[in-house]
């Protein structure tokens, strides 16, 4: 099994720490993992996104031409990497900042109105952990329960007593996302 | 139990952790992207609080050089690590330790050029680590880490030779390496040298002249020129030796091959991926990645040239190694260079489609 997933979108919304979970996660089942940000002058409200692969066997290329699974959570985002998502892959959106909805017809198209629930929860800073939740459930690339020891392994210890909103959020996820 | 820990870093945080790992004596450095995370990393683990290790950050890279050419001469196991505009100002200082013959570890997370350029990865600096960089005959031993866990022990390794060889080495990485979180298991934790293992593996250091033994002078200076070839001659025959004996490189898929692709660092792993695709598609191609890029694997590039219709040499720049290869092969088979530039990094179709072209 290789899950070959970019997820973009703004900086601040978590997009590089939702990567860096996923692929802790992995580690901590023994998987091969990468995770290359597109690293630059970035700043919140640019755009920022990360590769993330998860894999049985190791790695080749950290760098991709196309994608297993696209999560995009802004306008640019979607215009950029929807073409890059491989035939029959997937691909995920938050309809809040994207509202030109994705076209292809030749791959499973999945919204989450993560964005929504994150304020109705009161909960705005586990927005990415609702969308990870979403491709969870429509992808288990790992289980629910590495992602909590990642999240206990790579929070620091003031801040462990948020991980039950972070799985809440991420419940919550698995609970919203459906298939246009 | 805990040194044998599997953990996600950045391939920066790994050079750090295997630096204070292998008993390294002494960083000093100044901060570009993309390698700070060298020096934040070495600040955030405050070394000198545990094995007695000294981190600095100097106020300019020709002071972090010169700080390593210091604590080089006293035969300490000293590094530096920056990033391309940053190593350019350091050749200076460089050619001076190649001169003097000191063991130093310089780490270049490259960057696209020419000037400050951008802050993208890169593999533009191979002409400045393998061909010079600073004035005068003299080689780094330069090696070209393909992940994060050769980050990692590559540093220790590095520092090995530059003492075998009492020669100047770099880790040439580039940005995307440096940026990018893998798996890695560091190394066990080795206690820096006492001062009696440095005089008794050092004979050469300014390490006090303990029983009134000679001076130890360390210098790249002799005015006389009848002098100075014979230091060069001798740096000279141990650069053969070091040509003999340690050429590293990594063969991919090269059995049944019909084209070889020659690729170091992350253009290696671009390699692996691209070769993935062709192979689907029928072509066989296979990987020959340079690990030391100086001394090269002149051998076994010449090798290929009885057994592959083609090479691709696969660099993230104008076409550097590519040089290297066609010396190597001698004209016996087409050598092509694909490359892009100034921070882009080629992706593993584009490789493809440059392979159905070339040949």
């Amino acid at each position: 099994m290789t899950e070959e997933i970019i997820i973009a979108g703004f900086g601040g919304q978590g997009v590089l720490s939702m990567g860096k979970i996923l692929a802790y996660a992995g580690l901590m089942e023994g998987k091969e993992v990468t995770w290359m940000p597109a690293y630059g002058p970035e700043q919140r409200g640019g755009t920022a996104n990360v590769t993330v692969i998860v894999s049985d066997d190791p790695v080749s290329s950290p760098i991709l031409s196309s994608y297993d699974t696209a999560i995009v959570l802004n306008q640019p985002s979607l215009e950029k990497f929807e073409p890059k998502v491989k035939p029959g892959g997937t691909l995920i959106y938050d309809s809040y900042g994207i509202p030109e909805p994705p076209k292809r017809t030749d791959i499973d198209v999945y919204r989450i109105d993560a964005m929504d629930a994150a304020a109705e929860m009161n909960l705005i800073k586990t927005f990415n952990m609702i969308v990870l939740g979403g491709l969870l459930k429509i992808h288990p690339v790992v289980g629910i329960d590495s992602v909590l020891a990642a999240l206990r392994k790579t929070l620091p210890e003031r801040h462990h007593h948020l991980i039950p909103k972070n799985e809440e959020a991420i419940r919550k996820g698995m609970e919203i996302i459906k298939k246009l | 139990m805990a040194d044998q820990e599997i953990t996600l870093m950045k391939g920066n945080e790994a050079i750090a952790h295997a630096a204070i790992r292998c008993g390294c004596d002494g960083y000093f450095g100044y901060p570009i992207t993309p390698q700070s995370e060298v020096l934040e990393t070495l600040a955030e683990q405050k070394p000198w609080e545990t094995t007695g290790m000294v981190v600095l950050q100097a106020e300019s890279e020709v002071s972090s050089i010169n700080m390593v050419y210091g604590g080089a001469s006293s035969g300490k196991k000293v590094m530096t690590s920056s990033s391309s505009p940053g190593v350019s100002l350091m050749q200076e200082g460089i050619s001076y330790m190649a001169g003097a013959e000191l063991p130093a570890l310089i780490v270049n997370v490259m960057r696209g050029g020419p000037g400050l350029g951008t802050i993208q990865p890169s593999q533009s600096d191979y002409f400045q680590a393998c061909k010079g960089g600073g004035h005068g005959d003299y080689h780094l031993i330069v090696l070209a880490p393909a992940s994060v866990q050769e980050m990692a022990d590559f540093v220790d390794l590095a520092f090995t030779l530059a003492f075998r060889y009492r020669n100047p080495a770099m880790i040439l990485a580039d940005g995307a390496i440096g940026q990018m979180m893998e798996k890695v298991v560091l190394p066990p934790f080795k206690p820096r040298r006492t001062e009696e293992e440095i005089i008794k593996e050092c004979p050469w250091a300014t390490t006090g002249r303990i029983g009134g033994r000679k001076p130890n002078i360390i210098t790249s200076l002799e005015l006389r020129s009848e002098e100075m070839e014979i230091i060069n001659l001798r740096i000279q025959a141990k650069y053969r030796e070091i040509e003999a004996k340690e050429v590293r490189y990594e063969e991919y898929m090269l059995d049944d091959a019909d084209y070889a692709i020659v690729a170091f660092g992350s253009a290696a792993r671009i390699a692996k991926k691209s070769i993935e695709i062709a192979r689907s598609q029928g072509i066989k191609v296979g990987l020959l990645r340079p690990i030391t890029l100086w001394p090269f694997p002149t051998e076994e590039v010449k090798s290929l040239a009885g057994r592959v219709n083609g090479i691709l040499s696969l660099e993230i720049n104008a076409g550097q190694m590519v040089e290297d290869i066609r010396l190597a092969v001698e004209g016996k088979v087409p050598v092509r260079h694909f490359g892009r530039l100034g921070g882009i990094i080629p992706d593993p179709d584009e490789v493809v489609e440059v392979l159905k072209s070339s040949f």
